[in-house]
């Protein structure tokens, strides 16, 4: 039976704010360019981003510099972080900020009409331009008429399985429509991942559920390199109660607008832990000190802290948090104007990812390009509140000119028959093999063993069990099967496929969290509480093995020698203070 | 606390099972955890009972609109709808949408506003703009941003008689689409002349302003105050100023032009 087939210069995987940038960029080049999205147009997680996106554009503070934003996200991201990523991400986060506004983005504003910008944790300056409490919808939507009014194929509820290579070059992919089941593939001369994270392997998140890892599973099969897998920011305020939205985001614009966080004794336990920052300390440092609170007896009727708002003007918090008030009191009968909501960690964001040149977006796999938060190195071991908006935007397009001009140099490609069989094969026995297990109960553990064990405290005891854990359902995975048959919008179908990314997304996180030795950032380990000279100068960068195991290597960070003062001197700033 | 804490229990659920040729409402039961959400329901029938049936959803926090259906008769997001809002003592009835082809189950073909809104030029910077920074006030902001606030939930498509009754699709582009163009039209640095598409392609003429749209749209959005009411009088005040109708001419908008064809 003959497959849908389609050829690209530039195919790319994912239709959020990175996807859809790269889209832009790529076919603005002159390449012929295709996007694949899981689910519709416009329903990607960055729909979800709340607070803004961190620009240096200095219209509320005139201080405000990139090399002020480079040193806030290093020292944000415990100097981990690519240097060349977050120099190139401050520098160009505001040009973005402003084509946005070109491409009829609007923006809250400033006294004087131009673009308003908002306090955020880790940013020294008011630097987050902002449109209420719903900034991502309102990229996701520009960059959503961008892309149809661009020359652009969109693919809509297309699930991709596999990336086909000939020889050590990606040169297509393969997968199938999902309100139908028909195989599809494509060819590209380049092909850039903007699969985003992979929150769905733990059971409280603030992820939508297409947030699977595929892109990381993806690339990782490829040959490609993983870096820094072992950060996962857990956000430090997500719902606790009802139990049917535990993890649902409560935006840090919250905190950016004066929130304050009390425990239960309605003590404002951020003195204890950041007296300086307080409720604006890093994500990393507020979701310990939450978590901490909860555990020593501190924490409210469902097991959060409390977050408060009541003491700021009522309409002034509709204004600025109008979702927020919508969403408490829809779904909690919570009424934020007037009492406190309760909040937790949530797992949010990946830091790590797929890792890649940062000014071309490319991978070690020729063909192979990342962007956003499918890929890694930005943002060090912990990311500041808006910088994953400025990220999508300046990496998006930079990984769509790095495809468009790779595909520009490359020949014809085409993909080898044995691959596709083997592609085909994988997705057939989802659906018709002899498997006898079911993909909705193995998801379901695999949630527990990574908030169980990997969660926003580890230790060697916890790392080990839940690594012997994931081998476990590793030894399953092969006889994974839809519990129905049927092709056509088979949710269970595409679990299979998913689940199995989001083991290997675990396993690549449980096994470098035990390889470092040290807390840092979003990674803090009780039997390792404090910063290892060793580890500070160290990512780890996970890939495959010829044989098919799982190699873990300590690599020295990525610096640039002219940075070396700037960061020197945010180190020294912050000893002093 | 004003938590209201109840308890989950067991509930009924009747789902629309079936495609375009054949369908029945299914009944389903489930025990419910407190706090739950129709879409909860739905998702656990789907795990533990129906692991074939057909829903669409992806952020469960009413930010994406793909959850859409209609609860009890009603279009709602299923994401946003608790049980223990919905009368105890009957079953909850959960049906796809109705202005769109069915695909499957809870399901439907919602391509038709994606090719609508391909006809819709982009913002387009008015040519006479000063170099720098775009200069907006926050009360223009305001405006559009209601507008804007859409999670294309199309649900207003849904219960638009224009669409739902009538299925004038090739004559009326529906609210979603109003509230699009008046996002442009408002804009006050867009350069584009919108009426004649407003008028002409995208039919707004049909709308008689029954305001069910506004009553569904999850986002609390005017679309008939706010937008198509205030369209529907630019319309008429580009095309049938009494005045310029007896010199021949249609009102010149200033700094706009035509959109290329």
């Amino acid at each position: 039976m003959a497959i849908e087939h389609h050829d690209y210069d530039v195919l790319v995987l994912g239709s959020g704010g990175s996807g859809l940038r790269a889209a832009i960029a790529a076919a603005e080049a002159g390449a012929k360019t295709g996007l694949v999205c899981k689910s519709l147009l416009g329903k990607a997680h960055t729909v979800m981003a709340e607070g803004g996106l961190a620009a240096s554009l200095g219209n509320v503070d005139p201080r405000d510099g990139w090399e002020t934003h480079f040193q806030d996200t290093m020292f944000g991201g415990k100097y981990l972080n690519n240097w060349r990523m977050a120099e190139l991400h401050a520098k160009e986060a505001p040009d973005r900020a402003r084509e946005l506004e070109h491409w009829g983005a609007v923006f809250d504003r400033t006294p004087d009409r131009r673009m308003s910008q908002r306090a955020f944790g880790g940013h020294t300056y008011k630097r987050l331009v902002h449109i209420g409490d719903r900034t991502g919808l309102e990229m996701i939507r520009t960059l959503q008429d961008k892309t149809v009014h661009s020359a652009v194929d969109v693919f809509m509820e297309t699930t991709i399985t596999r990336l086909i290579k000939d020889g050590e070059r990606v040169v297509g992919c393969f997968g199938y429509r999902r309100p139908t089941g028909e195989q599809i593939t494509f060819s590209a001369k380049a092909l850039v991942l903007a699969t985003g994270g992979s929150g769905r392997i733990y059971k409280i998140t603030s992820n939508s559920q297409d947030c699977t890892g595929d892109g990381y599973a993806l690339a990782y099969e490829a040959g490609a390199e993983m870096v820094d897998m072992e950060f996962v920011q857990f956000h430090p305020t997500g719902m606790v109660y009802p139990p049917g939205v535990a993890g649902l985001l409560v935006t840090e614009a919250v905190r950016g607008e004066g929130g304050i966080l009390r425990n239960a004794l309605g003590e404002r336990f951020m003195e204890k832990y950041d007296p300086k920052r307080m409720e604006l300390s890093t994500r990393d440092v507020v979701a310990r000190s939450i978590y901490t609170e909860v555990k020593e007896g501190r924490g409210t009727p469902h097991g959060g802290a409390y977050l408060d708002v009541s003491h700021l003007d009522s309409d002034y918090v509709r204004r600025k948090l109008p979702s927020m008030y919508d969403q408490f009191l829809e779904l909690a009968g919570v009424d934020i104007t007037k009492e406190p909501m309760q909040v937790g960690p949530t797992c949010h964001y990946f830091m790590g990812g797929i890792k890649v040149d940062a000014d071309t977006g490319a991978t070690r796999v020729p063909g192979l390009f990342a962007t956003g938060e499918a890929s890694g190195g930005m943002n060090g071991a912990n990311r500041l509140g808006g910088n994953s908006l400025g990220d999508l935007l300046v990496f998006g397009r930079r990984a769509g000119l790095g495809a468009a001009e790779a595909a520009g140099k490359a020949g014809s490609v085409s993909l080898p028959a044995d691959e596709l069989a083997a592609a085909q094969a994988e997705v057939d026995t989802f659906l018709n093999g002899s498997g006898t297990e079911n993909p909705f109960q193995m998801h379901k553990e695999l949630q527990t063993i990574m908030g169980d064990g990997v969660g926003i405290f580890r230790d060697r005891e916890g790392l080990s069990e839940a690594i012997g854990k994931l081998e476990g359902l590793q030894s399953r995975v092969g006889n994974l099967r839809a519990p129905s048959n049927r092709l056509d919008y088979n949710p269970g179908w595409q679990l299979c496929r998913e689940v199995r990314n989001m083991l290997t997304v675990s396993l690549m996180i449980s096994r470098a969290a035990l390889m470092r030795e040290e807390s840092r950032g979003g990674h803090s380990r009780l039997d390792f509480t404090a910063y290892s000279d060793y580890w500070s100068e160290n990512n780890i960068v996970t890939h495959m093995h010829s044989d098919g195991e799982m190699v873990l290597t300590p690599t020295p960070v990525i610096t640039r020698d002219e940075l070396g003062a700037l960061v020197e001197a945010r180190k020294e700033a912050e000893k002093a203070s | 606390m004003s938590e209201t804490l109840t308890a989950g229990g067991t509930r009924k659920l009747q789902i629309w099972r079936g495609d375009l040729t054949s369908g029945e409402l299914v009944d389903y039961e489930l025990e419910t955890e407190p706090g739950m959400v129709v879409l909860d329901a739905v998702l656990e029938i789907q795990r533990s009972q129906a692991p074939d049936l057909a829903v669409r959803w992806n952020c469960k926090a009413a930010k994406c609109g793909s959850c859409s259906a209609e609860v009890n008769g009603r279009p709602r997001l299923m994401c946003k709808t608790r049980l223990d809002h919905l009368p105890a003592d009957q079953p909850i009835t959960v049906e796809p949408l109705r202005a769109f082809p069915l695909i499957r189950d809870l399901v439907t073909d919602v391509s038709w506003n994606y090719e609508v809104n391909k006809k819709i030029p982009p913002f387009t910077p008015r040519e006479d703009l000063p170099e720098g920074d775009f200069l907006i006030d926050q009360a223009d902001t305001d405006r559009m941003s209601e507008f804007r606030k859409c999670i294309e939930c199309f649900m207003c498509q849904d219960v638009c008689h224009i669409l739902r009754d009538h299925r004038l699709h090739d004559r009326y582009y529906g609210p979603r689409f109003m509230v699009r163009m008046a996002s442009l039209d408002m804009h006050p640095l867009d350069g584009l002349d919108r009426i004649d598409q407003i008028a002409d392609d995208g039919g707004i003429g049909l709308c008689n302003i029954t305001k069910c749209c506004t009553e569904v749209c999850p986002e609390g959005i005017h679309i008939t105050d706010n937008a198509i009411i205030p369209l529907k009088e630019r319309v008429v005040d580009a095309r049938y100023d009494p005045l310029l109708k007896i010199l021949g001419r249609n009102r010149r908008r200033p700094g706009k032009k035509k959109p290329a064809v």
